[in-house]
């Protein structure tokens, strides 16, 4: 009792702490608005809190710049052990700015997939469309902000329950089935997350990530949990070999959702991975595990370019291209560690590869969209003079796939170069190698689709896309292009909460 | 062996064999069964949790119940939205199967 009366006498939020239940409340609200109001209000609900989210995104980011340190907030007033902590530091606010944005390019996007049609109240698939994505706005929300673990338990769930349904919106049998494994690998991995929780609750006492980082010493009971969390985990972000799931659920989403899906869902898990390692488990990241996940995202990189090189659809390919991205990320976990010289460009490498990469591939997915509608088919044997037909379309997958690749002026150039250099310090030499095989791997399944689309004979297109679309997807394109000349201080506000371990 | 090991190992027995059948039984019903089965046992760690962490004088610690609860109702959820795509999979095609060697499908169509 004094301890609880003592917590609640403590400052309940940092200056600018308010925004962060805000974050989490406006697309709740939509959601349920779009629930309740129902029909073609779902789709205005949606379209008109894209930009509220984006404005609530940008003031958390310019609140975490003036304080140059995280902001929290404590939820009721209720410090933690009581109640629950939500926090936000330079990852989690570039995060929400990232999702709020591919949410809104792929909310205008899909105004013409899923238009709910004239004459009708209400269609099954917009209806589920515009609800969804919301629902997934706020889940994302809660991942990037909330320091309780439990709380990231339930916004993993609800990250999953909106995701899924996404993918099987076109009801085709084929969408069910990739609905159906892709449910069964999140369920196990939540499963087990939890499973990892309960035994640190166990231990600790606690369910707040701040307080077990303080309480947290080398045994047995958290080197399983660790182990339990993170296995949950992978299998969230379809991290080698738990990635079966993901080519089928993303190539055979509908272009906005797997923009999504891509771009912001399998990011969600990821966070969580490094806020455990880094913030929780700082010990175990400095040891034999890092090099271990180092080596299976070597392992991701690997098969995923091998097997996009050997696709003969657009979207698998992309999907594909998706696993072995990913793989990149957790080659930042063995060199980010420690106090070494190179950890904050590892740091760093790791934050701009999740960026550049949920902005680039959310264009191509968007692109392949379009190629869709516009060709009426994605076989890339058939992608002929693409670039004549839908140039917006084709410059989006040209800038993107620059991105993947990692070439200069690219966000995906600047992450990989930090990695890159990270490693040659840090003596790493596999990591080298696998960074510049996966390079070269890249280059060669994006010069898969740009070498035919600058073939000269335009093919006949079947329909003609809306510009205001390619542009939407080139917009995105464009700022995974941008974000490679970011000026210093962005590296410096990624470093603002970075976890410094010992 | 005192009622609370019993029990830990007890859920440490059910979590193995759910996450065996998920990944083991090829049948999409019987990895949703499974996986409820997974479920409880850790539910089961989490109510040996509650009794070993209670405080002193009283019977058990209200957070692991608490968390119990709500992880009861994401379980159901969960098995209820995998049942509803089971069941509209059934519909589509006749049988339940995940299999992983489907033949590729024909080029998209262009409408959702």
């Amino acid at each position: 009792m004094n301890e609880a009366l003592a917590s609640l006498s403590g400052a309940a939020a940092s200056p600018g702490g308010l925004l962060l239940p805000a974050a989490v409340l406006a697309p709740v609200v939509g959601v349920m608005a779009a629930f309740t109001l129902g029909g073609r209000n779902a789709q205005r609900v949606a379209l008109a809190l894209a930009p509220v989210n984006i404005v609530i995104a940008a003031l958390i980011a310019s609140a975490v710049w003036r304080a140059r340190a995280p902001i929290f907030y404590h939820v009721g007033g209720f410090a933690p052990p009581l109640g629950l902590s939500l926090r936000a530091d330079g990852f989690s606010a570039v995060m929400l700015a990232t999702s709020a944005l591919v949410m809104a390019a792929a909310h205008l996007f899909a105004r013409a997939d899923f238009a709910t049609p004239a004459g009708v109240a209400e269609a099954r698939a917009p209806f589920a469309f515009w609800t969804l994505t919301q629902a997934l706005s706020a889940a994302l929300a809660i991942v990037f902000l909330s320091a309780d673990l439990f709380n990231l338990f339930v916004a993993l769930e609800l990250l999953t329950f909106a995701a899924v349904p996404l993918v099987c919106l076109k009801g085709s049998a084929e969408t069910l089935r990739a609905a159906l494994r892709y449910l069964l690998f999140a369920l196990i991995g939540s499963v087990l997350y939890l499973l990892g929780v309960t035994l640190l609750y166990g231990a600790y006492g606690t369910l707040d990530m701040a307080l077990l980082a303080e309480r947290l010493r080398p045994a047995p009971i958290v080197y399983a949990a660790a182990a339990l969390a993170t296995a949950g985990l992978l299998a969230k972000t379809a991290l080698v070999p738990l990635h079966l799931w993901l080519p089928p659920a993303h190539a055979n989403a509908p272009a906005p959702a797997s923009a999504i899906l891509s771009a912001l869902v399998v990011k969600g898990s990821f966070f969580l991975i490094v806020r455990l390692w880094f913030d929780v488990f700082p010990a175990l990241a400095a040891g034999a595990a890092s090099a271990l996940i180092a080596g299976l995202g070597c392992l991701a990189i690997l098969v995923g370019g091998t097997m996009a090189l050997r696709q003969a659809r657009l979207k698998p390919l992309i999907a594909y291209s998706t696993v072995a991205q990913l793989g990149y990320l957790f080659l930042m976990f063995p060199l980010a560690v420690g106090g070494a010289p190179w950890a904050p460009d590892a740091w760093a490498g790791g934050v701009m590869q999740t960026l550049s990469h949920a902005f680039a591939k959310a264009g191509m997915f968007l692109a392949a969209g379009l190629v869709v509608e516009g060709l009426g088919h994605d076989r890339i044997a058939d992608l002929r003079g693409l670039g004549r037909a839908m140039p917006l379309a084709a410059l989006t997958l040209g800038i993107g796939g620059l991105s993947l690749v990692g070439l200069p002026p690219s966000g995906g150039f600047m992450a990989k170069w930090l990695l890159l250099t990270s490693a040659a310090e840090a003596g790493f030499w596999p990591i080298v190698a696998m960074l510049l095989a996966g390079g070269l791997m890249a280059g060669a399944y994006v010069g898969r689709i740009l070498g035919p689309a600058l073939a000269t004979p335009a093919p006949p297109l079947r329909s003609r896309p809306h510009p205001l679309r390619g542009a939407a997807a080139l917009a995105l394109a464009v700022v995974a292009l941008l974000m490679g000349l970011a000026p210093l201080g962005f590296y410096d506000f990624l470093d603002i909460g970075r976890p410094l371990i010992p | 062996m005192t009622p609370g090991a019993l029990a830990g190992l007890t859920g440490a027995f059910l979590v193995g064999l759910g996450l065996y059948g998920l990944i083991v039984d090829p049948q999409p019903l019987r990895k949703i069964l499974a996986f409820n089965m997974l479920g409880s046992g850790v539910f089961l760690v989490f109510g040996i949790v509650a009794r070993n962490g209670a405080g002193a004088g009283f019977a058990s610690d209200p957070v692991p119940q608490a968390l119990v609860i709500t992880g009861v109702v994401v379980a159901f959820s969960a098995s209820a939205l995998a049942v509803a795509i089971l069941n509209r999979l059934v519909d589509e095609e006749g049988e339940a199967s995940l299999r992983p060697d489907a033949p590729p499908a024909p080029a998209d169509r262009t409408a959702p």
